[in-house]
């Protein structure tokens, strides 16, 4: 038994917080937020020259070689930086449903255009109303239907760009019709798997979601002061990040344990999910909450930081599934439907 | 991450949990009263046959020198099985991680041995009338005897857990008049039965004995340890507050309240949710919190037994589990009221007399809002008031 990440892990994850930390700052996202594309340019170049995006990709189509395990702590570190990019979605659920269960032979192919960086993949599964985030900017659609996932050319779908609350995520609500000559995931197996990632990715960013509101709370509480001292002082202020930490401590390690469930293939990696991506839900937004509270009225205006982070929370909590309808995937497991 | 056991922890699971199964007692009475204090006896007395009452405790002192993952089994076995609480724990879970960090020779070989064999019972005495959450308000005194060469112990502590049925009492008394606050402090070890101690036991919210009040009226300690069947001095003289906040420390944390204490009950909860006809849907999503909160301690916990045995110390860390399995706990509880609705008032199986016993959890071993300072002040660093 060991729950910790490796030595090689945590210094990959490092490397992409160093990056992020540079590269992804607030500066950065209220920059894309004001964009055309709503893109920090070049970042995703170098996620791809890192080997973030291939992660789970085999090495013979240039990706890197890891396991979901590696990979969730890069998400976690994703949703720390608020990146807006489509990092979890490609890496953890495009990527692994191409190596896994394509029945394409061209599969291999975008895997190493994927890896390559030359291109991008939009996700839309069927739990997420139709939405596809960045989407103007894939090279091709990975869509759920009722029969498996698609693999959708631009040319054949229809994009009606929407505003999102999330000022740098850049939906659009996709139209398209499902044919046998699109389809290149036609296993439930498959499907239910990627439905699975992707709940698994979304509750690793809101778990750095989390650790970053509280982070950014803790030093602003530090430094402003009434009454003479710092309102980090006051035992009311203290109680509620105390209760936002142990929220999201407590649901970090189920987040983990499903990324090991999913590596591994455990016949209960859906149930593991669900655990992880409900507590990581109702952990952020709580945290939203809390956090926004400790700030008081510096936070509740798009000019102080804060913003980015919980719009994003509040966003992920919803996709991929909520709170409730996960705990009903665990409840069914218990006690049966 | 490594989420399997080994071939030995394996192994090991599998015998503590057939002797489990075999042995435990079932319909024992509460340990909270006298009469049910003593049938615990017996069964801690079992296990002390089988070196299962201290599994991680070295071999001379009853112990089987598990490592901290072989307890965490024991533990999971322990609370499966449906075996008894444990009437032994405040001396083998907090007293005795002391006497191994603080004891001398002569007093871990005279108090350990005993207490694994369930032959010194120990309570713990912190607070007092006017000092709970405010432990340093301390007032209780040892005054100086020279001509004896020892301690002369006057004062009274309170709620101290089954404090009517122990033998002995570790707890904190003023040694220097004159120090303020957490200086001049001392930890002793006292058995109830010097001259000058009075014990009177009172009802809890339950209505069990469990608790008592304990009056020092010039009770004799001797120095150090002198004489350790009379007592004696843990660590430094004026140095208790250091010796004791070691114990609250595992008191918080690991040792105790193991995961395998809230697994169990989850299950047992999930039992009685497939046994209840039409629950409704707020009810059966308590449940299913409850179950997802005892996995995220578990796992959790799994953490903190990885720093601990790589060398990275959870230290303030904690307070976070303490908060985490006093709520749990309660919420668990509270499901278990609501599955059996107007029945839980007259539940034969226990569920609102362990509700009552959760609902002291946020207030015993440091109140929910003194480990909440903590957590904003050293994890989170916090400026202090």
């Amino acid at each position: 038994m060991r729950v910790a990440f490796t030595d090689d892990q945590l210094a990959f994850a490092d490397a992409v917080r160093s990056l992020l930390a540079k590269e992804c700052t607030p500066g950065h996202l209220a920059a894309a937020a004001g964009s055309s594309d709503g893109r920090v340019p070049g970042l995703w170049a170098q996620l791809v020259e890192m080997g973030v995006v291939g992660a789970l990709a085999p090495e013979g189509v240039g990706g890197t070689g890891l396991d979901e395990v590696a990979l969730v702590r890069l998400c976690f570190e994703a949703g720390y930086a608020a990146l807006p990019e489509p990092l979890s979605d490609i890496a953890m659920v495009v990527v692994p449903a191409l190596r896994d269960h394509a029945v394409t032979p061209d599969a291999e192919a975008w895997l190493e255009r994927i890896c390559s960086g030359d291109a991008t993949v939009g996700l839309g599964l069927s739990a997420n109303a139709g939405l596809v985030d960045h989407a103007d900017r894939a090279s091709v659609f990975l869509l759920e239907a009722v029969d498996g996932l698609h693999l959708v050319d631009p040319d054949v779908v229809t994009l009606e760009p929407v505003v999102s609350v999330d000022p740098v995520a850049r939906p659009a609500r996709i139209g398209w019709t499902p044919s046998s000559a699109t389809l290149v995931v036609g296993s439930a197996v498959g499907a239910t798997e990627a439905r699975s990632r992707a709940a698994l990715a979304s509750a690793a960013e809101l778990c750095g979601l989390s650790r970053r509101m509280i982070d950014m709370t803790v030093s602003y509480v530090s430094e402003r002061r009434q009454f003479g001292v710092p309102i980090g002082s006051f035992q009311a202020i203290k109680h509620h990040l105390a209760n936002a930490l142990a929220a999201v401590a407590f649901a970090e390690p189920l987040v983990w344990r499903a990324a090991v469930s999913i590596a591994a293939g455990d016949p209960d990696a859906v149930v593991h999910v669900a655990m992880a991506k409900a507590q990581a839900s109702d952990a952020a937004e709580r945290v939203s909450d809390l956090t926004l509270q400790c700030h008081g009225a510096i936070a509740y205006t798009v000019e102080y930081d804060l913003q980015y982070f919980m719009k994003r929370a509040w966003v992920l909590v919803r996709r991929d599934g909520s709170a409730r309808m996960h705990r009903s995937t665990v409840q069914e497991f218990l006690l049966g439907s | 991450m490594d989420l399997s056991w080994s071939d030995a922890e394996n192994e090991f699971r599998a015998e503590v949990g057939g002797w489990l199964d075999a042995n435990v007692p079932t319909g024992l009475p509460s340990g909270d009263t006298a009469e049910g204090f003593a049938a615990h006896l017996e069964w801690e007395r079992a296990l002390h046959s089988q070196r299962l009452s201290a599994v991680s405790w070295p071999e001379e002192f009853g112990g089987r020198a598990a490592t901290l993952w072989e307890w965490l089994i024991f533990e999971e076995e322990y609370y499966r099985a449906g075996a008894p609480q444990r009437v032994t724990q405040n001396g083998i879970f907090l007293l005795a991680p002391t006497i191994f960090e603080f004891g001398t020779p002569a007093q871990q070989q005279w108090y350990l041995p005993r207490m694994s064999a369930a032959e010194d019972l120990w309570c713990q005495g912190w607070s007092e009338p006017n000092a709970g959450s405010d432990l340093a308000g301390i007032t209780s005194r040892a005054t100086r005897d020279d001509t004896s060469g020892g301690w002369r112990l006057t004062g009274q502590k309170t709620w101290t857990t089954r404090g009517a049925f122990c033998t002995h009492l570790f707890g904190l008394f003023r040694t220097d008049p004159d120090a303020q606050r957490h200086r001049g402090l001392t930890y002793f070890l006292v058995p109830l039965d010097a001259p000058g101690v009075t014990v009177r036991g009172f009802g809890r919210l339950d209505g069990d004995e469990g608790f008592a009040e304990v009056f020092f009226d010039d009770v004799f300690i001797p120095d150090g340890d002198s004489d350790p069947a009379a007592g004696g001095t843990l660590g430094a003289i004026d140095g208790g507050w250091g010796v004791a906040m070691a114990t609250t420390t595992s008191e918080r944390g690991l040792t105790l309240r193991s995961p395998g204490r809230f697994q169990a009950a989850a299950a047992r909860l999930v039992e009685l949710a497939a046994a209840t006809d039409d629950i409704d849907p707020i009810t059966a999503d308590a449940v299913t919190q409850a179950w997802i909160d005892a996995e995220a301690y578990s796992l959790y916990t799994s953490g903190d037994v990885t720093d601990i045995v790589e060398g990275r110390s959870p230290g303030a860390r904690s307070s976070l589990n303490k908060v985490f399995w006093s709520e749990l706990d309660i919420d668990l509880h509270r499901a278990a009221l609501d599955l059996l609705g107007p029945a839980a008032a007259v539940d034969p199986d226990g569920w609102i007399k362990g509700f009552q016993f959760a609902l002291s959890g946020p207030i015993y071993a440091g109140t929910n809002e003194i480990q909440r300072n903590i957590i904003a002040e050293r994890v989170l660093g916090l400026p202090r008031a």
